[in-house]
């Protein structure tokens, strides 16, 4: 209770301080905010194109529909097949007509509908890599009713390629600013020890041990981190508030999951509590020679 | 109670501040600790508050010795070893009764005891009736008198003091030695850093250790050649 209430009183003493902290601590989360916040846009972009990742096989005609259904079932049991669907040759004609229209001409007043049955294999996430649609394409093409398959393998692996780039990028550039951001807030957390060194130092001569010192520093850095959290929160929200709102033919853009919000303010908690961690004991360090 | 043995503290870059040093305080013992600026009495004082270990020798407080104690034993030694500081090293922020009442809370006493204690030791220094005045409202002699009281917080078993005179006017000095000189007769050992030869004249049965480019050229309690 002691050091909640020192921690307390400490913002109490010195408020501007206390503020300038938070502040600091806030405008350095934010940068991590905003990344977090394209960082999500950008992976649910890649996953949505992702999510269209099939693979067709083209049927040969006559085969029979208890045939297709049986291995249907066989196919649903692959580790990597999310859904299968059965597309019949009529409902392909139907299709074309309805997605194709500038052909619409060619498909009309057909005596025999030229078009094959085909069945379509929608991959889990996890398994949208060139690879493991190259396996399901190979097993699919092992059925002597498939005539062809076709994934579209160029597109997979440029989109799989994109997904590396992505996950690349994000990771150099969130690491770079995670490092900016814990340089600032042990700085801030540093500015607000230093301020009471004197009082620490009158501590040590005194006899408080070091976990009586430490402990008060330690929820104030916690506190600090978590205010800082909030107020990179509200403005990361703001700025998304903002950009809809000028852009609203940008697209559809999403905010933050809960879970990444939860994790941020617990990391910013953490942060604070480390930075001030460090601090006071490079502060103690001084004056035990011990 | 306080012994050093052949005791040298180097610092890298300025070499030796003290060399070879070896002297005993004994149980309610009162010493002038004396020498020129630079001459070695800080560091022969931090040493003994385990703020800085010896490069050779040893340094016994107590039952801590500086070559066998741990860092989570330093602020028992620090309990056990008051001191005063030229400075002060007053929180401006706390009154006279709540800086020393600081001392307490952070060495741990009981919320109950605080007030009582508080008292006893204003009243012991003399500042009863100034408990509730910050340090900017106090003369000098008034705020070492504050110091030292908070010294005496944690009961200690000597007093060390580093130039408390030194800010002080000769009347307020005087009154501050008065003070030491009259913990001393209650039993504490009392160790006053001071190159103020007047001061030390004018005490002369009082034992005085002199240092000289960080060497012990004189301790008053032993013959020359046992210093040397």
């Amino acid at each position: 209770m002691r050091p909640l209430r020192e921690a307390l009183a400490s913002f109490h003493r010195a408020p501007l301080l206390g503020a300038l902290s938070i502040g600091t601590i806030g405008l350095s989360l934010l940068i991590m905010g905003l990344f977090a916040l394209s960082a999500h846009n950008i992976g649910s972009a890649i996953s949505d194109i992702e999510r269209r990742v099939e693979v067709v096989g083209y049927l040969v005609d006559d085969v029979g529909e208890d045939r297709v259904a049986i291995a249907r079932e066989e196919m649903l049991s692959y580790p990597e097949v999310e859904d299968v669907r059965y597309v019949s040759k009529t409902e392909a004609l139907v299709n074309a007509r309805r997605d194709l229209v500038e052909f619409s001409d060619v498909y009309q007043g057909l005596d025999i509908n030229p078009l094959p049955a085909s069945i379509h294999l929608r991959l889990k996430p996890g398994f949208r890599d060139p690879d493991a649609v190259q396996e399901v394409a190979h097993r699919l093409s092992g059925y002597d009713f498939v005539e062809e398959v076709r994934f579209g393998e160029a597109w997979v692996e440029q989109l799989f390629s994109l997904r590396k780039m992505a996950g690349v990028a994000a990771a150099v550039l969130g690491g770079a600013f995670a490092i900016v951001a814990v340089l600032l807030i042990g700085s801030s957390v540093r500015m607000t020890i230093l301020a009471r060194a004197e009082e620490i130092a009158v501590m040590q001569t005194l006899g408080a041990t070091e976990g009586y010192i430490q402990r008060p520093f330690l929820v104030e850095g916690f506190i600090t981190g978590l205010l800082g959290g909030l107020v990179a929160l509200g403005l990361t929200r703001a700025g998304f508030w903002l950009f809809t709102r000028q852009f609203a033919g940008f697209g559809r853009l999403s905010w933050l999951p809960d879970v990444w919000i939860i994790i941020g303010l617990v990391a910013a908690s953490i942060l604070g509590l480390l930075a001030a961690s460090f601090s006071v004991r490079r502060e103690l360090g001084k004056a035990y020679a011990i | 109670m306080i012994r050093f043995r052949n005791v040298t503290k180097r610092y890298p870059r300025t070499g030796a501040a003290i060399e070879n040093i070896t002297f005993h305080l004994r149980k309610a013992e009162f010493a002038f600790l004396t020498g020129h600026s630079g001459a070695g009495k800080t560091t022969l004082l931090r040493l003994i508050h385990f703020q800085t270990s010896p490069t050779e020798g040893e340094v016994q407080v107590s039952r801590y010795n500086s070559k066998r104690v741990r860092r989570r034993q330093v602020p028992d030694v620090r309990r056990r070893v008051g001191f005063v500081f030229q400075d002060f090293k007053l929180l401006e922020r706390l009154t006279a009764a709540e800086n020393i009442a600081f001392a307490l809370e952070v060495t741990g006493t009981a919320k109950r005891e605080i007030d009582g204690k508080v008292q006893r030791l204003l009243g012991q220094v003399g500042l009863a009736a100034k408990a509730r005045s910050r340090p900017e409202e106090l003369s000098g002699g008034e705020r070492q008198r504050v110091v030292i009281a908070r010294a005496l917080a944690t009961d200690p078993i000597v007093l060390l003091a580093d130039e408390p005179t030194g800010n002080l006017d000769p009347r307020a000095a005087e009154g501050v030695l008065e003070l030491f000189r009259n913990l001393n007769r209650l039993g504490m050992a009392v160790l006053m850093a001071t190159h103020d030869a007047t001061l030390i004249r004018a005490n002369p049965d009082t034992r005085v250790l002199e240092l000289e480019h960080g060497k012990l050229v004189c301790d008053s309690a032993q013959p020359p050649e046992e210093v040397a």
